[in-house]
């Protein structure tokens, strides 16, 4: 029995006021018809029979009198099932590639569930992504969330567009990967893009979309990220596949969140969001992982634009925070025709220390990593001391750092969007930089290592 | 007996749901909410309305649905079987969840905190006919290899002992002694002790500590040590290894007792220290790390309500362990998404906000919590401590912001993370010219007696050497290093002997992760004995570039990885190579 109440009480933004219901309940959906078309919303807010609900395709067109709307009886929910592969959903998970909707008993709350830390496995295992940068110094873990921090007009499509190709065609091909795409306020162009990608490298059988656009219902966005997370969930533990979700652009929903605080007259934070922003946020990124004794896992990259690459502002700053590490690129690298632009120095994978190394990588990565960023970090100095007394002042070492800082960013960091290296590669490409340092400035190295892969002259 | 309180909701926002009218809650009551029994606490009461904060998801609920009052405050159940478990927020166990429930944690979860069919050998420590006081212990219980637990009276009880059950095997919910109190009444006491974690377990008395929590950290044991019963604060952005510094401490100190709170953070890191302390051997006493840890887990993605809560809980349980005679160690980490929790409550109640959207009564609370460490002589007349530890996640490294400030005022060491040393890998990242500690006065005693007279004065050494470096550096970054006269070139050097052989500490390398202070002393003593000589031949003018020829500052560098824990006799040799170094230069440039 459904009843349906008519007309609405109050319209404010992407908010809707219905009084006089009976037996809502928090988080519920709604359906509100207008003219025949419906369009589903949340109850956000409920005081006694005052439901205040948030409407995902947009208040225009809606009326205090025109609409009908009828209270599902469960919160938002996504029909799963293997037949999500290879295909594009909007940003509220109804299909708009002109298949017919999925079809399947088994419908998950898109809020999902907190993962128990007691079942969780700790992520050991790496993935290759054939970025020396990456490799070396930001290893990628699978389980891991890795954020990539960029700013607007860098590559970070083309970036996440590599690691796709690359990791999935790594060496462990015959194990069922998949990657789960959620856009949220997408250029088209940059959709098109990634579509692109994923027919060329032939992966698009394997490939889940959620595309919410940039002229897509703003609200949508705040369930996008949720739905495609579900989908990620389902395939890789009930499926026991590994899947790669890629989440864009991580700004844009945190906008769209402050829009609909803002309407619905909540006390703001930091720069207008609201304060529960890292608990949202958190319930995205903490859905990466991996469960004990289920062989698929969840590997999160997600892509932020810095308002203008300022990296403590606070969507950069909260995800920092949550996530296992961060990509950072960098405009003066892009500027200076490095590709990718990765900051190495902020850059950080806080699992990668426990999947490198002897019976993971080689047994010197982790020396080689360190001395890289620290001697990387040195030749910052020494361009600031330049800077003040000019390269010909500078002693031989400083000289010397110079020139291994310009090397550095050409050789290692700068790499072909082709260009897919092994991980001996890579570490070679570390040794042969590190050698045109005197042996006595590798302070962080073993000293063993150092015999052994330090390069004669 | 008087009927607990009922009432119906009235609305629902995220975390909070209200009731309309007067009703008969009491403020900080834990209530049930519907036929899920959801856990929350009663936050405030006026005649038109009471607000209740809900622990759990409250996705489903409905106005109208019933609350139940339980006439009693948000309690921990404090009795066997708390080590070597983890809990969440609001002390449910998870492993026992993740056995009946599966992968997700899911809500409305009533169970007990501890185990209680589990059986636990007693040796009962009191007998008939004598007279008990709050804090008494009544039986002893093997709780793991490394802990014995001592069931207590508890704070408000004292009374003659009419009866004791025989040593033997009970759980934590059969009446053991029974008690009459001076006013006739028997009390039934079990091994099962209840206590509001809002409110601090009494004592005798608290004094100032003269311990030092060895952490086997050098630049914590060395240059900022932190007493038992301290309290200290490591502030710092992200990736600049808060966490893993929490991670050396929880692992090496010299604590009884360690109770790891992951408050807000991450659900990996979590894992990683169940299955790292699981493994891992505490060098002190040979037993696996977890037989003396408690983790408290409030992941990120659970409950707010739950998340605040969970700081209280932690300290509950490290109080209780402290009234044992232990010296418990809690690890916070991070008190930043505490503090944000009450933010996000506060902003759900319409609170006027003050700094960065903080509630007012911020520092309030967190004066609250740190006040909860010390020293304190217990009620049974046995000394314990809890020791705090607070990470503190500033917004983007900025130790301006609200919670460091309020958290500066109310700790005695303050460990600054550096994002730059994070970013050249110099680990752990702790400023040592803007981090201190105010606990040295009374702990230089202890480092006399029994690690060598000598060691503050060369403490004293160290820091100086460093912040002359500083100092040095500025005029370095202005005109290179080239310049300068020989003996502030020496002091570059040695200050770079200092900060990579000394302060830098690699937590994966199995003689560098925990060093004694016998070892620490040693190093500083090497350090200063071969900048006492390099500045002799400095003083007759030998040019730093022919000191620099030698290979020996580089192997007093080598020395963290050189000379293991149980070999400290290697250091007579290094000593002989300084002095020969000496002749060498001596001979060659006479």
């Amino acid at each position: 029995m459904a009843i349906e109440y008519l007309g609405l009480n109050n319209i404010n933004g992407p908010l809707v006021v219905l009084e006089g219901v009976s037996g809502a309940f928090y988080d519920e959906i709604v359906e509100i018809s207008v003219g025949g078309k419906i369009r589903l919303g949340r109850i956000i807010e409920i005081y006694e029979d005052r439901a205040i609900i948030q409407v995902f395709g947009g208040t225009t067109g809606l009326s205090l009198k025109n609409t009908r709307t009828r209270l599902t009886g469960h919160p938002m929910e996504l029909s799963v099932s293997p037949e999500l592969l290879g295909r594009t959903f909007n940003g509220i998970g109804q299909p708009i590639d002109g298949l017919a909707p999925i079809v399947s008993d088994i419908k998950l709350d898109v809020n999902g569930q907190p993962l128990n830390p007691v079942a969780r496995e700790y992520p050991r295992n790496y993935i290759r992504t054939g970025i020396s940068a990456i490799d070396g110094l930001t290893t990628l873990i699978r389980g891991q969330k890795l954020p990539i921090f960029s700013g607007d007009g860098l590559p970070h499509d083309k970036l996440a567009a590599q690691i796709v190709r690359q990791a999935s065609l790594g060496e462990n091909s015959e194990e069922k990967f998949a990657i789960v795409f959620g856009a949220m306020g997408l250029k088209h162009d940059v959709a098109d893009y990634f579509r692109r990608t994923f027919e060329e490298s032939g992966v698009s059988d394997h490939v889940v979309m959620f595309l919410n656009l940039s002229n897509d219902p703003v609200v949508e966005r705040l369930i996008t990220p949720k739905v495609a997370l579900t989908a990620a969930e389902y395939l890789a533990y009930e499926c026991h596949m590994h899947i790669l979700v890629i989440l864009t652009d991580i700004t844009s929903y945190a906008e769209a969140m402050r829009e609909v605080s803002s309407s619905k007259g909540e006390i703001p934070s930091r720069k207008g969001y609201p304060g529960y922003l890292y608990s949202d946020l958190a319930s995205l990124y903490e859905r990466a992982g991996i469960v004990a004794g289920n062989e698929g896992s969840v590997t999160q990259i997600p892509i932020l634009t810095m308002p203008n690459d300022d990296i403590t502002h606070p969507i950069p700053d909260l995800t920092g925070y949550i996530t296992e590490g961060q990509i950072v690129l960098e405009r003066s690298l892009h500027g200076a025709g490095v590709y990718p632009p990765i900051s190495v120095l902020p850059s950080l994978s806080r699992l990668m220390k426990d999947g490198i190394g002897e019976g993971y990588t080689r047994e010197d990565h982790q020396d080689v990593a360190n001395q890289l960023f620290s001697s990387y970090a040195k030749v910052g100095d020494v361009r600031a001391l330049a800077s003040v007394i000019g390269e010909d002042e500078l002693s031989p070492t400083d000289k010397l750092y110079l020139s291994f800082g310009k090397a550095f960013e050409a050789e290692f960091v700068a790499q072909g969007e082709e260009d897919n290296r092994s991980i001996t590669d890579t570490l070679n490409i570390g040794w042969r930089l590190l050698g045109m340092l005197p042996k006595g400035e590798l302070d962080r190295v073993n000293t063993k290592i150092l015999d052994k892969y330090y390069p004669k002259q | 007996m008087a009927t607990n309180a009922y009432g119906k909701i009235y609305g629902i926002n995220g975390p909070i749901i209200y009731i309309e009218g007067l009703t008969d809650f009491q403020v900080g009551e834990m209530v049930y909410v519907s036929g899920e029994r959801l856990v929350g606490e009663v936050i405030s009461l006026s005649d038109k309305r009471t607000t209740i904060q809900v622990f759990e998801e409250t996705t489903g609920l409905k106005p109208g649905d019933a609350v139940y009052g339980t006439g009693g405050s948000l309690c921990a159940t404090l009795a066997p079987g708390i080590i070597h478990n983890m809990f969440d927020g609001i002390e449910r166990p998870l492993k026992e969840i993740a056995q009946l429930n599966g992968k997700y944690i899911r809500r409305g979860f009533a169970m007990d905190s501890l185990d209680t069919k589990r059986k636990w050998s007693a040796a009962m420590k009191v007998s008939e006919g004598q007279y008990v006081y709050p804090g008494t212990v009544i039986c002893e219980v093997p709780e793991t290899s490394a802990v014995m637990h001592r069931c207590m009276v508890p704070p408000e009880i004292s009374g003659t002992v009419v009866s004791v059950k025989p040593d033997g095997e009970y759980t934590i919910d059969e009446t053991l002694v029974t008690l009459k109190d001076d006013a006739g009444k028997l009390h039934e006491l079990s091994m099962t002790q209840r206590w509001p974690i809002r409110v601090p377990r009494p004592v005798q008395e608290r004094y100032s500590s003269t311990l030092p929590l060895i952490t086997g950290q050098r630049i914590i044991d060395t240059c900022f040590p932190l007493a038992k019963g301290g309290a200290a604060a490591i502030p710092g952005g992200f990736g600049t290894g808060k966490t893993m510094t929490q991670h050396s401490i929880a692992k090496w100190s010299d604590a009884d007792i360690i109770v790891y709170i992951g408050c807000g953070e991450r659900g990996n890191e979590m894992t990683e220290v169940l299955e790292d302390f699981s493994k891992l051997i505490d060098p002190r006493s040979g037993n696996p790390l977890m037989d003396r840890t408690v983790l408290i887990a409030n992941t990120s993605n659970m409950p707010v309500a739950a998340r605040e809560a969970s700081i209280y809980t932690g300290i509950t349980l490290a109080e209780y362990y402290r009234d044992m005679g232990y010296h418990v160690a809690i690890m916070a980490d991070s008190t930043s998404r505490w503090a944000e929790a009450l933010r996000e409550i506060s902003g759900r109640l319409e609170e006027m906000p003050a700094e960065e959207g903080f509630p007012a009564y911020l520092a309030s609370r967190l004066a609250t919590f740190y006040e909860r460490a010390g020293m304190m002589r217990n009620l049974n007349s046995s000394e314990g401590s809890v020791s705090v530890i607070g990470a503190v996640s500033p917004q983007g490294g900025d130790f301006s912001e609200p919670v460091t400030q309020n958290t500066k005022r109310f700790v005695g060491c303050f460990w600054g993370l550096d994002k730059s040393l994070a970013y050249a890998r110099h680990f752990p990242a702790i400023n040592w010219l803007n981090s201190y500690c105010e606990y040295i006065s009374n702990m230089s005693p202890w480092y006399s007696e029994n690690v060598d007279p000598r060691f503050m004065e060369y403490r004293t050494k160290i820091l100086a050497i460093l912040n002359e470096e500083s100092s040095l550096l500025e005029i370095v970054k202005l005109i290179g290093s080239d310049v300068l006269p020989d003996d502030q070139k020496l002091t570059l050097e040695i200050a770079r002997v200092i900060r990579l052989g000394f302060l830098q500490q690699n937590a994966f390398h199995k003689d560098d992760m925990c060093v004694t202070l016998e070892k620490q002393f040693k190093m500083m003593d090497i350090i200063l004995y071969l900048y006492e000589k390099a500045k002799k031949l400095v003083g007759m003018s030998m040019p730093m570039r022919l000191l620099k020829e030698e290979d020996i500052f580089e192997k007093v560098i080598a020395i963290k990885y050189d000379v293991p824990n149980d070999h400290l006799e290697l250091f007579e040799d290094y000593r002989a190579q300084i002095d020969a170094f000496y002749d060498r230069i001596m001979e060659k440039n006479a």
